[in-house]
């Protein structure tokens, strides 16, 4: 009896190790209507005045992660999505030349922030629900998991918020990446370092995943390329809650500067944590999560939090920058964008936001300038891309060795800081031509 | 050195967490030892107990310590409730049904969970100070968490020891044919067994909710620490769980000082492996049958 028990239970943990492994169970997997969002009438992106002749419909699936870990920015990532789709078919849709008007439809379900959910939907998206296009769900991992299907599959998939490098170097011919790529993220931060304390230590804690890893990746050499020393390079695992240990590692190996984090639950936590601990840092840049709307709900542990951002409205893009660069300019202002946003969901909008609004705008871009909807001619008109945006510019790297890498966008460094009436605000401090704030450093310690 | 000095600075806290891991543990195993069933919903009510904490303390205001009580009364109800609606009718069948049956019952609370919290983050902004001893950092938090911890073990204890209707439970946990047949209302003592360990399970997500953030999916990683604890103090054995939660939250606070903190859950479950090999009594024994 006692042997059978004992077997029962080994069996159970091993069951729960697994199942803890794969998010909870979605209640149903109905598709998913996408939030309505209003449109403004003066600020759809749509282009020529032709008159219709007929009316084409295409559909754009995607996964979104309405549970799980990647919920909060995946929501984040199809309001923006949503926002480009209702300004568009508001306006009529897509023109092109033969007066045909192309209007969006979108199908997408609930991937439960899990691999196994992303890849038997995207099969159920291309092959039951026909889609036209693809958009990646949110996060490296996840997209990884889609971008074999869409690849097996020859359907284009745009990707934001999957910023890993490595999905684009193995010979993947339909994926084509918004963000800038993981192993770029934390490179004007340190730029931005070298100008505080030449002589920082760094220490890097990053959570275990695709993207994190891919950052850190690039990061650490160039680190050591600029003189920095790197004292403590540990990663940890996403589900991580407890942070104390990883802090007194911190602590011990005398870092000045944390650079590392991974997505929201994680970098919240870290956040708060050392705060609550005083960890006595000089300088703090964690991925994704500062950059989040939600991250001053953390109150004071918030102050002097650095992020990467995509985005940022304070530094915004303009027409004056394409013009000076020489660029074709689409879509439109950074403020445009911000209002119709703030209008549809009442909140502001963040990088994550900004990237689900720009893959919509980049697929509508590519139809216009192929003037048609047949796949291989947007895949050609993708390729040719070389534009700047409210987001930044959008560039496309068409060697087979990085084939969809994305080459044209630039990051800025935000930090939250407090304005004059002690309320957090997220502030742009690097590049200098752009900041809006000068670094808050070092990081005041805890009263 | 340095090894030396990351191992003082993080014990403590891992004795500290321990101590809230053990209680967590105590209430799977006391539903164990009493009616050999394994609670598969463990998980969701001690995430069911961190939005306790949550919502008394930031809608009413209530301080979360003072919300424990509230907390462990309505884990108490929840607990019976489960017990008459899921799992008396399968009490005496073959052990898959009341598996079944608490793993409906899991689905349903996330389920609901899901809905109504959705699975964001929730963060209980609450601090009780703390201090240092040389490098060691103590947080109030956590300390009065250990300290609440011990004193629902002691609580515990002095119910089944010293208490008629504990020590009516440690009969039906016994023998309950021949406890029913002394006149123990056997089904009001196994709903009331039920109601204690759902109890035990609220109040330590209470506990956790004051320093770490979770979602409704928390509470699964704090069930699958507890089988470990329950392995390592003995399944049925409720004080052993305490040890066991102490021996747990010690190597969580070992490991990352010699390596990374990845390890951590890879030698946690490869103990519990090694123990149910060598020692499937766990090591504090449990109750045989």
């Amino acid at each position: 009896m006692k042997r059978s028990l004992s077997s029962i239970v080994t069996l159970l943990v091993l069951l729960g190790v697994i199942l803890s492994s794969c998010a909870p169970a979605a209640p149903t997997e109905a598709p998913v209507a996408p939030e309505p969002t209003e449109a403004l009438a003066g600020e759809q992106p749509a282009s020529t005045d032709a008159p219709a002749k007929a009316e084409e419909n295409i559909t754009v699936g995607f996964t979104s992660s309405l549970t799980g870990a990647q919920e909060v920015s995946s929501k984040r990532q199809v309001a923006g999505f949503n926002l480009w789709m209702d300004q568009v078919n508001e306006a009529g849709g897509i023109k092109l030349s033969d007066g045909t008007a192309v209007k969006i439809a979108a199908q997408t379900y609930d991937d439960e922030s899990a691999k196994e959910r992303v890849q038997e939907l995207y099969t159920r998206l291309i092959t039951e629900d026909n889609a036209d296009f693809l958009i990646s769900p949110y996060s490296s991992g996840l997209a990884a998991a889609a971008s074999i299907i869409a690849e097996q599959n020859g359907k284009i998939m745009i990707t934001a918020g999957a910023a890993e490098d490595d999905a684009y170097k193995t010979g993947n011919t339909s994926l084509f990446q918004l963000y800038t790529p993981g192993s770029q993220y934390l490179l004007s931060t340190v730029d931005m370092l070298k100008t505080l304390e030449p002589e920082a230590k760094v220490a890097i804690v990053h959570e275990n995943d695709k993207f994190s890893t891919s950052v850190v990746e690039g990061l650490k050499p160039y680190l050591e390329s600029h003189g920095f020393e790197v004292v403590l390079e540990e990663g940890y695992a996403s589900e991580t809650t407890d942070f104390g240990r990883v802090i007194n590692k911190i602590v011990e190996s005398g870092a000045t500067v944390l650079l590392g984090g991974g997505h929201y639950p994680d970098g919240s936590t870290f956040a708060r944590q050392l705060y609550e601990r005083q960890a006595g840092l000089k300088f703090v840049s964690l991925l994704v999560a500062p950059a989040d709307s939600k991250f001053p709900e953390l109150g004071d542990a918030a102050l002097g939090i650095s992020t990467s951002s995509q985005w940022e409205l304070a530094a915004t893009h303009t027409k004056e920058e394409a013009d000076a660069l020489g660029k074709p300019w689409f879509g439109p202002t950074g403020e445009e964008f911000a209002a119709a946003y703030e209008e549809a969901t009442g909140e502001k909008p963040t990088y994550h936001v900004a990237g689900g609004y720009m893959t919509g705008l980049v697929l509508q871009k590519a139809i216009e300038d192929s003037d048609s909807i047949d796949p291989e001619k947007v895949k050609a008109a993708l390729e040719a891309m070389d534009i700047f945006t409210f987001y930044g510019g959008v560039k496309f790297d068409t060697s087979p060795e990085a084939h969809g890498l994305q080459v044209g966008h630039q990051m800025v460094v935000a930090q939250w800081q407090k304005d004059d009436a002690g309320e957090l605000v997220r502030k742009v401090i690097w590049p200098a031509d752009v900041a809006n704030a000068d670094p808050l450093y070092p990081i005041p310690a805890p009263e | 050195m340095q090894q030396i000095n990351l191992l003082l600075t993080s014990l403590p806290d891992g004795i500290l967490l321990g101590f809230v891991y053990g209680l967590a543990a105590m209430g799977l195993t006391l539903i164990w030892g009493v009616m050999n069933v394994i609670n598969l919903s463990h998980g969701p009510i001690i995430a069911l107990g961190m939005f306790g904490t949550f919502y008394l303390f930031t809608r009413i205001g209530l301080n979360p310590y003072a919300g424990l009580i509230l907390v462990a009364i309505v884990g108490l109800l929840l607990g019976i409730l489960i017990y008459a609606v899921a799992v008396h009718r399968v009490i005496n069948a073959p052990h898959l049904s009341s598996l079944l049956a608490t793993f409906s019952v899991n689905m349903i609370i996330i389920g609901l969970g899901t809905a109504a919290f959705t699975t964001s983050p929730y963060n209980v902004d609450f601090a009780a100070g703390g201090f240092k001893l040389g490098s060691i950092t103590l947080l109030g938090t956590r300390l009065i968490a250990a300290l609440v911890a011990m004193l629902f073990t002691g609580g515990l204890y002095l119910f089944l020891f010293r208490t008629r209707p504990g020590k009516y439970i440690r009969a039906v946990a016994n023998n309950r044919a021949a406890a029913e047949l002394m006149g123990i209302p056997s089904t009001r003592i196994l709903a009331l067994s039920f109601g204690l360990g759902t109890m035990l399970a609220a109040v330590s997500g209470a506990l956790i909710a004051t320093f770490f953030p979770f979602s409704i999916l928390a509470g699964g990683s704090y069930e699958l620490k507890s089988f470990v604890i329950g392995v390592l103090g003995g399944l049925g054995n409720p004080i052993g769980a305490l040890f066991g939660g102490l021996v747990l939250g010690m190597l969580e606070g070992i490991i990352p000082a010699f390596m990374e903190s990845s390890w951590v859950p890879v030698i946690e479950f490869g103990l519990f492996v090694i123990i149910l090999l060598v020692r499937p009594s766990g090591l504090f024994g449990a109750k045989q049958q």
